[in-house]
């Protein structure tokens, strides 16, 4: 539900409340009103009857209500003197509609001629089912027209108000931290749009701050890791080569150059990774994948033969991407890896290239792996010590970065399908 | 052969002077950009290791200078920075070579030898140990004046090993000389034993004066019996 039509439900139930509220008081007093208004009519038709009874005294006779709306009763001095004025409310058969009406009836009495009268006048009076019903859907499209008013000002003027809101909703939904490198809320007057504008690109851009210095940071940090352990391993080989060690001693400093080794290529892969991701391989060239997976087959032909895994590669066509050279060894490279490290003796590694992707499938183990996290840093299926787990996070860089897509699948034989943009 | 390493970082300096000692080299060392230049203006050397950044100035004028002096087609630059730009530009001002840091001291001291190999010969640029005569240009190799045919594995071993004779060869630093450098975090580099093997039969079967030794957990050594 919208900020719009938030308003309007609770408007909705704010009007009802209130219009409910006031609609009694105002049938209160409008009845009050009326039957002010009757009594005093009443009143003075008493008065002319009065009168009238004094010039004529026919009008004594007039018994019953019939064509006329008074009727004069004689009464007893006793129940005269004790009569005042009462105005009430009563019921009377109208003929016209066939029903009892309700009718405002005044009792008085006067004296003429040393006798003593009652004197009922009426008057028909308004019908107070018909005043509630009138006054009901009177309400009722008063309660509409005031629901549907709000809407459409809600509509075309709140909107107008709340276009700087949205347009900063907008701008935020699509930002990606990595991905934009700025970030600038649009101009608006209103004071409080203003201060969120402000605080909320302070706030981006501090959040984009610490990211690029975190980055950076990374890369950094890997750098400056790289010669002390450089020399820490050089220095272990120069020990070891001095004939003065037992080989006891030997076989621990290889253990310790083993490790350390293993800091190296999980330093690099870092350091990479970064390298990618802070945008420091722009030159590009038109790379062919076919002459990249030859050289790498040829490379890893004695890796792939003591892992006992054959390569084969079908070049269904010539396919060209025009990306960073080291950086497209890099990509296939990894896959191959890959596909060779984590397959079983006899295994097989299929590189297809097709026009706009190549594939490259391998056996291994039998269950799918899960696709959501395999191009995860650090996500390791395999308990392999000389896995770093950063080898699928750099394919998936690299991917990014040219605008590539990669699709794992499995049916049976793991495979990654890179699929590119054709330069042409 | 007198060598020296222009580098500001005490621990690499301390770690090359060392290694190429052992190679019996004469080692001069110099760690600012001002004493090289003294070091350079003043004295002859068969090799330089040249750092690009250096306190007090760039080793790119250093090798300017060298240059102007005719003297800059000895140089390797070592430089921390994986620079195309610095590399071209060294390479420009007609240094022999370039290493990114960090490296292997096998790497280092195989550029060395190739270095003050192609100065010292001029053409007739061989390698004899033994009863060994190895060509790195032409890659042959022949025992005893018998022509052996290696494959490029072995051969690219065998230099590598010939070159760090008597050195400790680290296995990642030999597979990475051979095999490229995609073998990282391959695996323990078990596999280049096979290849190693039949290099072994092969200068057995033919009474090679040499022979390549494990050094457990390590690596391999070239030594002559």
């Amino acid at each position: 539900m919208n900020l719009l039509n938030h308003t309007l439900k609770y408007l909705a139930f704010a009007l009802f409340g209130i219009l409910s509220v006031w609609a009694v008081i105002f049938y209160i007093n409008m009845l009050d009103e009326v039957y002010d208004s009757l009594d005093d009519g009443l009143d003075n038709y008493k008065m002319l009857i009065i009168e009238k009874a004094h010039a004529d005294r026919s009008t004594l006779h007039k018994t019953e209500f019939a064509e006329g709306n008074y009727e004069i009763r004689e009464i007893s001095r006793e129940s005269a003197k004790n009569m005042k004025d009462i105005h009430k409310d009563t019921l009377m058969y109208m003929p016209f509609e066939e029903d009892m009406e309700p009718v405002r009836l005044l009792t008085t009495a006067f004296k003429l001629d040393k006798k003593y009268y009652e004197l009922k006048v009426i008057s028909s009076m308004v019908e107070e089912d018909d005043l509630i019903e009138d006054l009901f859907f009177a309400l009722i499209w008063l309660y509409i027209a005031l629901l549907a008013s709000i809407l459409l000002v809600n509509n075309f003027l709140l909107k107008k108000v709340w276009k700087p809101f949205y347009k900063l909703v907008d701008q935020l939904k699509n930002f990606r931290l990595g991905k934009h490198q700025t970030f600038n809320a649009e101009d608006t007057n209103v004071k409080e749009f203003k201060v969120l504008n402000e605080t909320v690109t302070s706030l981006v851009l501090h959040a984009l701050e610490t990211y690029n210095s975190q980055k950076q940071f990374i890369e950094n940090a890997s750098h400056e890791l790289q010669t002390p352990i450089a020399i820490s391993i050089n220095r272990l080989e120069l020990l070891a080569e001095k004939n003065e060690l037992t080989e006891a001693n030997l076989e621990t400093i290889g253990q310790v150059i083993q490790t350390l080794e293993r800091l190296t290529r999980l330093n690099r892969s870092l350091l990479l990774l970064s390298k990618i991701e802070n945008g420091q391989f722009s030159d590009t060239e038109t790379v062919s994948v076919n002459a990249v997976v030859s050289q790498l087959k040829e490379e890893f032909a004695d890796f792939a033969e003591y892992k006992g895994v054959v390569i084969s590669m079908e070049e269904k066509s010539g396919l060209n991407v025009v990306m960073q050279k080291d950086l497209a060894m890099m990509l296939i490279s990894n896959l191959m890896k890959n596909a060779i490290v984590h397959n079983h003796t006899n295994g097989a590694l299929d590189v297809e290239i097709g026009e706009d992707y190549f594939k490259i499938s391998n056996s291994g183990a039998a269950a799918p792996l899960d696709p959501a996290k395999i191009f995860r840093r650090f996500h390791k299926e395999s308990g392999d010590k000389n896995n770093t787990g950063l080898g699928l996070a750099i394919v998936k860089a690299i991917v990014d970065l040219y605008g590539f897509r990669i699709r794992y699948d499995f049916d049976g034989k793991h495979s990654m399908e890179v699929f590119v943009k054709n330069p042409e | 052969m007198k060598i020296l390493i222009i580098e500001d970082e005490p621990d690499l300096l301390d770690v090359i002077r060392q290694s190429l000692e052992m190679e019996n080299f004469l080692v001069e060392t110099a760690d600012t950009f001002h004493s090289a230049l003294d070091k350079i203006i003043s004295f002859h050397y068969d090799c330089i290791l040249l750092d690009i950044m250096l306190p007090g100035g760039s080793g790119l004028d250093l090798l300017l200078e060298l240059k102007n002096l005719d003297k800059s087609d000895n140089v390797i630059i070592i430089s921390a920075k994986d620079s195309l730009d610095d590399k071209l530009a060294g390479l420009n001002l007609g240094a022999d070579d370039y290493l990114t840091k960090p490296f292997h001291i096998a790497e280092l001291t195989a550029r060395v030898k190739s270095v003050l190999r192609r100065k010292s010969f001029q053409g007739k640029n061989r390698i004899v140990i033994g009863n060994l005569e190895l060509d790195p240009e032409e890659r042959t190799l022949s025992i005893s004046g018998q022509p052996l045919i290696l494959n490029r594995k072995e051969f690219d071993i065998l230099t590598y090993m010939i070159v760090n004779k008597n050195r400790l060869v680290n296995k990642t630093s030999l597979a990475e000389h051979v095999w490229g450098d995609h073998m990282d975090q391959a695996d323990d580099y078990e596999f280049i034993y096979s290849q190693i093997k039949n290099l072994r039969k092969k200068l057995k079967d033919n009474q090679a004066d040499v022979e390549i030794q494990a050094v457990y957990g390590i690596g391999y050594k070239l030594v002559q019996p």
